[in-house]
């Protein structure tokens, strides 16, 4: 078990640092001349204040060289200056982060319990009625484009009959709860502030049901296929034959060693999620990373795209690795390897 | 020396069931309502200038018209009917999306078959270049890859390949290890094939199937990354009639729903059209699935 969670967590390891060497190799790619695009129109005319620029970002180093050092800085936390706020990445991305994390985590919570469980009512139904409908309603839920969904559920639920909060985390003029974690809920929760609790959680309503539509989608398709596959098994048959309640078998002897699967897709998943937070932030105004890296794309901040996508990324790969060590706990078999 | 049919030799003994379930897609209501909507889809790209009262540029109407009998889908914030601009924008998305769809499968082929081929550090160094870009989350990125070459609708193509590939490299690639050993195959290189012969002549048939199957349950992905780039100002730029942009104008204004809502229609309608097909070509071919179907 050592062994297996030390190659796991040095393979994540290996995989961070692979990603900085992308995002890297990207900023590399931009044609647009950083100094053209941060300093004005007289600055740029004067050469001392381009090699100054220059030297303060070190982009007059070799390209290992300026690689290495943002490397360096990376680990000790320091993710650079948005050339846009003039405010270390780092400090920006741990006021968005969390936004987009708590978004992110409801709404995987609610596509589980909704896709499992939709997952193995359309599996026992298999070929009959119930099964034919929840194929489509998957289909549908992996084909619709995420923003749309943003931009019809906002219309409908919040300007046409009110029933949801629209955009932001709190209600009009309510403040922020104290700093804890940054999840709204929880931080309210903590304080005592219930009205800041429930407001928080009534915003987080909209955005995450519209986030799950495509993760909903998925793991109803991926929860049926794994279940068919398992329950065509003998020992399916046999714990039937042996007399065993049909909810027992559904449960115990298929469900189960489904999860094993289904888990492997909920980190897929909750990959999708981020992605689709950076779609549906923009229309619900949720302050979170979706935005900033929107932000930052168009104004072409350099550093501050670096840590969105290592940040990002970061979260994904801890998140399959949970997944993975997840696995063990789920089937012993795998901690033997 | 008699001619047997190739195809025939290795066919296993199949039963009537068996055979049922492969050739059902073409029987299944999804696979045809599928087909069907791509078959109008292309229809109305290939005929749009007959279809649309209007350009797609054209700023001819009232601003902000609610749909109408004049202007079916109502009319945008610069005057444009939506209506036509809905129907110029499958010659937008569609070729496009089928276009990298076979750009990525090509380069995915290609690196997959050489990594399963020669296997070794090759392999390694190819697989981990394909982890590297399944650690971000597609769209992260596209979005990244984009705002580098510069928001374009050709870069967001690009963007979307080079997120698009690795799958179709891993999947190559397994295909090609399992099929590397097998009796085949020696044979072939016994008889003198060299290995680009190996693996044009006796592979890629084995190889083309799987992978179709995944081309086409992508193209519906390649529709909603690339009009996703263009919805964040990364791909089409204004004021082309591209269905991601729309929605984006859609909400702007978002208190006229129509202007978001038809062109977010016409990329459902597509990529729930190829899914439909794509899903049901996966539940005939897929063999872990067939299993299930069989029993």
């Amino acid at each position: 078990m050592l062994r297996f969670l030390a190659r796991r967590i040095g393979a994540a390891a290996l995989l961070c640092v692979g990603i900085t060497l992308v995002s890297f190799i990207l900023t590399q790619l931009v044609p647009g001349d950083p100094a053209a695009a941060n300093l004005g129109q007289r600055a740029i005319a004067d050469p001392a204040a381009v090699d100054a620029f220059r030297s303060k970002y070190g982009l007059d180093k070799p390209l290992p060289v300026q690689y290495l050092t943002y490397l360096g800085n990376v680990l000790r936390g320091n993710l650079g200056e948005s050339q846009q706020s003039h405010r270390a990445v780092a400090q920006d991305l741990a006021e968005y982060v969390p936004a987009t994390i708590e978004l992110a985590l409801f709404a995987i919570v609610l596509s589980l319990l909704v896709g499992v469980a939709f997952g193995v009512l359309a599996a026992i139904t298999r070929d009959r009625w119930p099964d034919q409908v929840l194929r489509v309603v998957s289909l549908g839920g992996v084909s619709m484009p995420t923003f749309w969904v943003a931009l019809v559920a906002f219309y409908l639920l919040f300007f046409k009959f009110g029933l949801l909060p629209g955009g932001g985390r709190l209600d009009p003029g309510m403040n922020a709860p104290p700093h804890v974690t940054g999840f709204y809920t929880v931080d309210a929760a903590l304080a005592g502030q219930w009205d800041v609790c429930s407001s928080a959680a009534l915003h987080l309503v909209l955005p995450s049901l519209v986030l799950a539509v495509y993760t909903v989608g998925m793991l109803m398709r991926f929860t049926r296929a794994s279940m068919l596959e398992i329950l065509g098994n003998d020992y399916v048959r046999a714990a039937r034959a042996k007399g065993l309640p049909e909810r027992v078998v559904i449960v115990r002897h298929v469900l189960r060693p489904a999860l094993v699967a289904i888990i492997t897709v909920a980190g897929v998943a909750f990959g999708s999620l981020l992605s689709g937070a950076v779609l549906v932030e923009n229309i619900f105004s949720w302050p979170g990373l979706g935005q900033y890296a929107y932000r930052s794309a168009v104004n072409l901040d350099l550093p501050a795209i670096m840590g969105v996508s290592v940040v990002v990324a970061a979260v994904y790969i801890v998140m399959n690795l949970l997944v993975d060590l997840l696995y063990g706990v789920i089937d012993p078999r795998i901690r033997l390897t | 020396m008699t001619v047997t049919d190739p195809a025939r030799v290795d066919l296993p003994v199949s039963t009537r069931r068996d055979r049922a379930a492969v050739r059902s897609p073409w029987r299944q209501p999804l696979a045809i309502v599928g087909a069907a909507l791509v078959v109008l889809w292309v229809l109305v790209a290939l005929l749009a200038p007959l279809l649309a009262p209007h350009g797609p540029l054209d700023q001819l109407a009232p601003k902000l018209q609610a749909p109408s009998g004049e202007y079916l889908f109502g009319t945008d914030e610069l005057g444009r009917d939506v209506f036509s601009r809905v129907v110029y924008g499958s010659r937008i998305s569609l070729p496009l999306a089928c276009l990298l769809v076979v750009l990525a499968t090509v380069l995915g082929a290609v690196v997959g078959t050489i990594a399963g081929f020669f296997g070794g550090w090759v392999d390694s160094i190819l697989m981990r270049l394909a982890d590297l870009v399944f650690a971000f989350p597609g769209i992260i990125l596209a979005m990244a890859v984009a705002a580098a070459l510069g928001p374009q609708l050709r870069n967001a193509v690009l963007a979307v390949v080079v997120v698009s590939w690795p799958s179709y490299a891993r999947l190559v690639r397994g295909l090609v290890l399992s099929a590397r050993n097998s009796e085949y195959v020696a044979a072939s290189r016994l008889l003198g094939s060299s290995a680009l012969r190996t693996m044009l002549v006796d592979l890629r048939p084995n190889i083309a199937g799987p992978v179709l199957v995944m081309a086409a349950l992508d193209v519906g992905n390649a529709v909603l990354l690339l009009s996703g780039l263009s919805f964040l100002g990364l791909g089409a730029q204004p004021p082309a009639a591209e269905w991601g942009a729309m929605v984006a104008a859609g909400a702007a204004n978002f208190d006229r729903w129509w202007i978001g809502l038809f062109p977010g229609l016409a990329i459902l309608t597509v990529v729930l059209a190829f899914n439909f097909v794509g899903d049901t070509l996966r539940d005939a071919l897929d063999p872990r699935t067939a299993r299930a179907i069989r029993d």
